[in-house]
């Protein structure tokens, strides 16, 4: 069952296009990707999904209903953790959920009930009377998300996730969404982290300059345009007509970056056995599994965080 | 034109004028000992200080005349450093309402709890001056117990206005020209510390236009109990411009915020 709907999405800003006339749909209970680098329209979509922005062009629908039109039925079914933290600095922890809480209307005591619930599951309960400055990152990113949570949300949006974090606290906020997955609720994030869309995307977009590019589920689109394995020829930009030429029947595509020489095999081992006999040998070679960057490089022409 | 100026208001907004007001919770001993300071330092310097040399006024000592009136300007400046420096805040560097407009609430109804917590300000301040005066014996009259409703009224009005500077002017360095340019010359040519009377005819008719006149008006007239026809007047006029200021200042402010 789709949740979201997008047909033919537009939004300018000020004549700028940011978002180029996209269609993609969300199904119920999947964690749906928006991958791509800064830039590309992944928090123009979102924002427009969540009744920030409003649509400049195309069709939206989000759990059933037009965002134009019932934005607020939609914003009550739903929790936003946006990319900027904007937890409230002039309120503590614990107040910071129940205050949010007032917003859906929920009543005082099950708003606390709920608010201790997630600190609790976001191992934030003996911070409840602290203020949120006084917070690391990860701790803030964490009780964003149990915001998110409060009204008891159908689809959780998350712009971004784990941007800035140490490594430590992107894989804590992590092992929490794939539990909020496991239990059954909706998830689309945006994020130009290629291992964040692997390890937890069900399916995702591909996007830059405001186009999809592709979509699908990791593997798959990984296995579509690459293949399993990529072969990393250092410095072999130049001699790329001769080896593509040499061992055409090896290889099934490639890409050059900079003055390095990325190649597609068919059989990674072989390959570099084969390279490692030419009498002419490269500044280095690097077998290893494809993975969502090089479908984005070959796809682009350029990394994600160029 | 009409379309951009209808509101989308609901009863939600009173729960963004209470996450105010929990907040303010934890600060009010200082923030209100602090704002009624000033005024003190005003009728103490000017009334006990400068009135020794003034003489009366209509018939009134120089404290007497400016105590009622220190109630209608810390009740505009409680409004406007509000409505500017605070709402400016939230907006721009603690990301308050792009928070709160992700939940059911509307950015409207944001921009109108800004405004009702800005005249709460109003009213608050305000009517501890009025009870200060009331305990240095300058309250003449029980007509004084409605001077609240007045400073409710046009903590609505400064507030409106302070934000349509916000969405007019989006940057916290204008806010000194919005105080330098506006509310300055308000606060010194509205009869808070000499009558208009004396003033030629074009400043008397200038007059009229400022808000704070009307305010201080009201709360001199009900504080001294000398009321009359002309006060309901100057308080449709604070209820007309501020009914007026409002719609204006919602609209600019989801212009700015909502992209």
């Amino acid at each position: 069952m789709e949740v979201i709907t997008a047909r033919n999405l537009v939004k300018d800003y000020n004549g700028f296009r940011a978002v180029n006339g996209i269609s993609f749909s969300v199904h119920r209970q999947e964690c749906f990707g928006i991958l791509g680098p800064n830039g590309a329209g992944k928090t123009s979509t979102v924002r427009m999904v969540f009744g920030f922005s409003p649509i400049t062009a195309g069709e939206l629908n989000v759990l059933g209903r037009d965002v134009t039109r019932h934005a607020r039925e939609i914003k009550a079914r739903l929790g936003i953790v946006p990319q900027e933290n904007n937890l409230d600095p002039d309120l503590k922890v614990l107040q910071n959920l129940l205050v949010y809480a007032s917003f859906f209307n929920i009543p005082e005591r099950e708003a606390r009930e709920r608010a201790l619930e997630q600190l609790e599951f976001f191992g934030l309960s003996d911070k409840r009377d602290a203020m949120v400055d006084h917070l690391s990152g990860g701790m803030k990113r964490r009780l964003t998300i149990a915001r998110a949570l409060i009204n008891d949300p159908e689809i959780i949006i998350l712009d971004e996730p784990t941007t800035g974090l140490d490594p430590q606290a992107r894989h804590t906020v992590w092992q929490r969404l794939r539990q909020l997955r496991n239990r059954g609720v909706t998830l689309i994030m945006t994020t130009h982290y290629l291992e964040e869309a692997a390890q937890l995307c069900d399916r995702l977009i591909i996007m830059d300059h405001g186009d999809i590019l592709d979509e699908g589920a990791p593997g798959p689109l990984v296995e579509r345009h690459v293949g399993a394995e990529v072969l990393e020829v250092g410095q072999g930009a130049a001699a790329a007509d001769t080896l593509l030429k040499q061992f055409h029947k090896q290889i099934r595509g490639h890409l050059v970056v900079g003055d390095n020489l990325t190649l597609y095999p068919l059989n990674g081992r072989e390959l570099l056995a084969r390279l490692q006999d030419l009498p002419h040998q490269f500044d280095h070679y690097l077998l290893r599994p494809a993975t969502l960057e090089d479908v984005f490089l070959k796809l682009t022409g350029r990394g994600l965080t160029e | 034109m009409i379309r951009t100026l209808q509101m989308d208001i609901s009863p939600r907004v009173f729960k963004v004028f209470r996450r105010h007001l929990t907040v303010y919770r934890r600060n009010w001993k200082v923030s209100l000992s602090f704002n009624f300071f000033e005024p003190l330092l005003y009728l103490a310097a000017l009334g006990y200080g400068l009135g020794v040399y003034v003489q009366s006024i209509e018939g009134l000592t120089y404290i007497q005349f400016i105590a009622p009136a220190l109630i209608a300007s810390s009740a505009m400046f409680s409004s406007a450093y509000e409505c500017t420096y605070g709402t400016f805040i939230r907006m721009e560097f603690q990301k308050t309402f792009q928070a709160m407009v992700a939940t059911p609430v509307s950015m409207d109804e944001v921009s109108l709890g800004e405004i009702l917590w800005g005249s709460f300000k109003s009213f608050l301040y305000g009517s501890v001056i009025l009870f200060v005066i009331f305990v240095l014996g300058l309250v003449a009259s029980p007509w004084a117990l409605l001077v609240p409703v007045v400073l409710l009224i046009s903590g609505l009005l400064f507030a409106a206005l302070s934000m349509i500077w916000i969405g007019l002017v989006p940057n916290i360095d204008s806010f000194n020209y919005y105080f330098s340019l506006v509310i300055t010359p308000l606060f010194l040519f509205s009869g808070v510390f000499f009558p208009l009377s004396g003033l030629p005819a074009i400043v008397q008719t200038l007059a009229w236009a400022s808000p704070l006149f009307h305010v201080v008006n009201l709360t001199r007239g009900l504080v001294l109990g000398d009321v009359g026809m002309n006060l309901v007047w100057d308080f449709v006029w604070l209820v007309v411009v501020a009914a007026i200021l409002i719609p204006i200042a919602i609209h600019l402010m989801r212009r700015l915020v909502i992209r």
